[in-house]
Formats: C-alpha cells, structure tokens, sequence
C-alpha cells in the first residue's frame, strides 16, 4: 500500500485539476495535465516491459505513432466514432507488437534495444512518407473523435483520459500480482531456471509486449485528440527516449514511478523551456543527479519519507 | 522395474572436445542411479542435455516412453522432468517461499492469470507449503532466497524440484560446496526423496553416493567406463584408477 500512495495522491490531485485551474491557468494548465497524462499511461507500459519484463524497448515510441495516426487518418477519412477509432488502434497495436516482438525478444540486451529502436524508426519513416497525411509535416485534425457527446462536456476529455489512467494503473498495479506477473519477475532475474522449471519464457514476454504496445497505442490515440495534430514527430527515436526518461526519472518497476515520473517530466520541461530554449542542458544534469542520488527515482525518495 | 528415462547413443563435442560420447544410461522406477566421475568429465553436460539446455549433437533421449531429444526445457519440466542446478539456480530478488511457490505455480494451471493476487492463490501456496515441509525450511520463509547460507540455498533447489511434482529428478551435484556437518543431514534428505521420486543423482561425495545410490555408472572423458551396483563398481579396477583413487 505504502508504495501506492504517492500515485493515490496524484490521483487525487489529478481528479481536482480542472477546478484548480479555474483560479489558475485556465486551459493551458489543464491541456499540460492532459499531456502529462497520456505520458504517463504511455510509460506505464514501458514499465511493464523495463520494471517487470526486464526488457529496455528502444522504439516503444512506435505504438504511440500507430495510435496517433489511427485517430487521425480515422478522423481526417470521416470515421470520428471513438470505440471504431480505438478498435482500429488495438488491433493494429496488437499486430505490429505481434510481428516484432516474436523477433525482437529472441535477442537480448544491446541487442534488444537496438532491434526495438530499428523497428520504431522504420514506423517513423512510414509515417513521414504518408505525404496524403502531412507527412513531414504532420497532419491537423479539425474535430475530436466522437465519444457519444463526452468530449462536449466541459473537461470530458481530460476525465477521460484520468479514467483511462487511473483503469490502466490499476490493471498495470494488478497484473504485477498476479500468477503472470510474478513469473515475468521471475524471469527477469533468472530466465533459464523458468525454462526448466516448466515456463515457456518467450511466450509469456511476448503476451506482455502485446500488452504494453496495445496500452501505448491507446495513449497515442488519446494524443491525437488531445494535440488535434498527428506528426511523425510521436514515433521517433527521441520520443520513445523520452519514455525511458520518465520510466527512469518515476522509478523503475515501482509501482508510482511512471505517473511521478510523468507528471515531474511534463512540469519540469515545461517549466525549464520557459526559461531557455536549451532546457535540456537543465534537464540533463538533473536526471544524472536524480538516477545517482535516488536510486528508485521519484517514487523511491517518497517512499523513504514514509518509511 | 520399467524404465522411465533413457538415453541411447548419446553424443556431444565442443570443437575437438567430446563432452559426451556415446552414452545410453536408463533411469528405472524406484531406483537412485548415480552418475559419477572427475571433474570435466562430462557430468553437467549430459544432465544439460537431459533438461534440454544443451542440444546432443547425436543419439536421442527418451523419457516415460516418449521421445524428448528436441523437446523444449519447459515440455521436459512439465512432462515430469525436474532437475537442480550445480550452481544454485534459483531466484535471489524472491523469497524462499515465493521461489518455492514459482515451482509450484508451473503444477497448478495456466499461469496466463492476470487479475488475481498470487501470494493468496490456496493451491499454489498448499503445494509449495508441502514442498517445504518436506525439505524442513519452513522456519525463514520470508527470507529472500540472495540472503539464504548455501547450505539453505541447496535445500531449497530441493524444495523446488519437489514443488514441481516431478515423475523422476535430476539432482546435479546436490552436496556442492556443502560441510561435512550438513552433508549427513543431506544425505537423509536424498534417502528420503529416494521412497518417492527416481533419482539420477551426480554427486562427488563418495558417502552419500554409495549410501543413496542402487547402481552407479562412472563417466571418464564423456564415456561410461564402469555401471554395476556400488559393490561391483568399488571392486572395479578401471573405475577405481580412473576415479576413485587406488589407495581405497
């Protein structure tokens, strides 16, 4: 429960948001909450594969790209339905997690990353050539997805996305415990004992992989129509960089690190990139000092206050 | 006494370095077959090949009748094939319990189970409990298994073969690095696991293995040179300068 509690907090903080921001900032403080949110569904499922998996994905970036774009050719082709739209999304997510999972987790290590990195690039390329959708330029969606009048709400969106969240941690909080969870601990630690003591290792890894990409797909598709712009931009090497910041910064395998992580990466980006183009020669440093002086990242540096 | 395991002309080379050659060992019901031999003699290799983590380069392997030469290590362990590791294998960021547990849950069902908590899981927790009592650790069961004396790292590579409900059990060298005060009691414990499970047992120490074990085969270079009861093999004169020594 202790380990819990700081992403409960958060939560609450979350859910207040839009009403703190009647008295300050208005929409631009609750658009930046929604971002950060997305982010941190997004590195939730990056966590599933570093934090529990042992796996460090280099191109986790690419079902945010297939998500966006998903929403958005959906959208730009006149199908705003929101199920229709996210359907599409897990199906696609499924497939491509599918096809280069069964490749990619037969490597280790460097390996690993590189060929996940390899994989996200090649969908970056894909999406920069959709010269019918933007291309390079990226693509600006005119309306949101219809979510049978949600997003018309005042905030619909933004409490949207903080059910989402909230589901999705609790599911991510949930599988960690249960028989699934415990044997991808397991074999983080020690694969070839799981092999002998009867685990197909690799199959349980890849089910685990399709799991993270259909949950970052989603998160891509929420962007969409947060942003209302899709661009290449959301699957590059960066991006999915990015990700394993906030997993890192958050804590990883912890159970509140990527939402801390999340939430402190969309602030303090924010914030630093208000005071220098160059944030990130701010951001850099602090990063190094966070990982040598917190081990366990932010969620680590609550706990041991409880503790 | 039918045979449950067997191995037919197998082999194995690394380059120029045979680890295995031409070896057919059965392992019947009921008995403790204990395989010895000096070091780099191919003990590990064979029982790597048995478990499935080293391919044979020839010869096949059959176990309860079937056929499991290009079976995965995970078809061996749940047709009823459990081993232990020379170097403690086991999972040091887990406790003791939950290790056990780990070997148990592979008994228990599909482990594709996503929502319900593990650690409350009655079947697991009751054969993994069962397991323990047997081997006698139940005292440190929230000890994580990196913090466990290599004496308790030992028997809980025991615990977990026998979580595993196993048909027969391949035991690499379960005495390694074990003194003499706790090797009496590990050798009860091998007598004991004897009444239930076919044993194939790869043991340098001498006491246990003439104690435990019902026939013995010797390995010298990956060849069988010597298989016959303990009396028959310590009369042997082949296996005696090969292994153990003239002056016994």
């Amino acid at each position: 429960m202790r380990a819990a509690a700081p992403a409960l907090v958060a939560f609450m903080f979350l859910a207040a948001m839009p009403l703190l921001a009647e008295f300050w900032g208005g929409s631009y403080v609750t658009g930046l909450i929604m971002r950060a949110m997305i982010l941190a569904i997004a590195a939730l499922s990056l966590d599933l594969l570093i934090g529990t998996c042992g796996l460090v994905s280099f191109g986790h970036a690419a079902f945010l790209g297939i998500g966006a774009y998903t929403a958005g050719i959906a959208i730009t082709e006149g199908t705003t339905d929101l199920a229709t739209i996210l359907g599409i999304t897990i199906g696609i997510s499924v497939l491509f997690a599918l096809v280069t999972g069964a490749i990619s987790l037969r490597t280790h290590g460097v390996t690993f990353i590189m060929i996940t990195l390899a994989f996200g690039q090649m969908l970056f390329f894909t999406f920069s050539a959709l010269s019918e959708y933007g291309g390079d330029d990226g693509l600006t969606l005119w309306e949101r997805a219809y979510a049978y009048g949600l997003f018309e709400f005042e905030h619909g969106l933004f409490y949207t996305i903080f059910g989402l969240l909230v589901a999705i941690w609790l599911l991510l909080d949930r599988l960690r415990q249960s028989r699934f969870g415990r044997v991808l601990l397991a074999a983080k630690e020690n694969s070839t004992r799981m092999e002998t003591l009867g685990y197909g290792v690799f199959g349980y890894r890849l089910t685990a992989y399709v799991i993270a990409g259909v949950i970052a797909g989603i998160a891509g598709a929420l962007t969409a129509n947060e942003a209302e712009f899709v661009s290449p931009a959301l699957s590059a090497w960066q991006r999915s960089g990015d990700l394993i910041i906030v997993v890192v910064l958050g804590g990883v395998g912890r159970r509140s690190g990527p939402v801390l992580g999340a939430l402190a990466f969309v602030v303090l980006e924010e914030g630093l990139s208000s005071l220098t183009h160059d944030w990130r020669l701010i951001f850099g440093p602090l990063l190094i000092f966070i990982v040598l002086f917190a081990k366990g990242g932010l969620a680590s540096l609550f706990e041991r206050r409880q503790a | 006494m039918s045979v449950l395991l067997a191995t037919h002309g197998l082999c194995k080379s690394f380059g120029a370095l045979t680890v295995t050659d031409d070896v057919s060992l059965e392992l019947r019901t009921g008995e403790c077959h204990a395989l010895i031999g000096p070091n780099g003699a191919g003990k590990t290799s064979f029982v790597n090949q048995l478990s499935g983590l080293l391919a044979p380069d020839s010869g096949r392997i059959e176990f309860l009748g079937q056929d499991i030469t290009n079976s995965s290590p995970a078809a061996r362990a749940n047709a009823g094939l459990a081993r232990t590791f020379q170097i403690t294998s086991i999972i040091p960021t887990m406790t003791l319990f939950e290790n056990v547990a780990l070997a148990a849950q592979a008994r228990c069902g599909s482990s594709y189970r996503f929502f319900r908590p593990v650690h409350k899981d009655r079947q697991i927790n009751a054969l993994a409990g069962e397991a323990l009592e047997r081997i006698a650790l139940t005292s440190r069961n929230d000890k994580l298994a990196r913090t466990l004396s290599h004496g308790e790292k030992r028997a809980l590579e025991l615990a977990m073969a026998i979580a595993q409900k196993p048909r027969a059990l391949l035991l690499d060298e379960p005495m390694a690095g074990i003194g003499s005060d706790e090797s009496g009691q590990l050798t009860d414990t091998l007598l004991m696991l004897k009444q239930d499970y076919p044993l194939l047992l790869i043991e340098h120490d001498m006491d246990a293995v003439f104690k435990v074990a019902d026939r013995v085969s010797v390995l010298v270079y990956g060849r069988i040179i010597a298989s016959g009861t303990p009396d028959e093999i310590r009369a042997n004169r082949e296996a005696r300068t090969a292994y153990l020594g003239d002056e016994t």
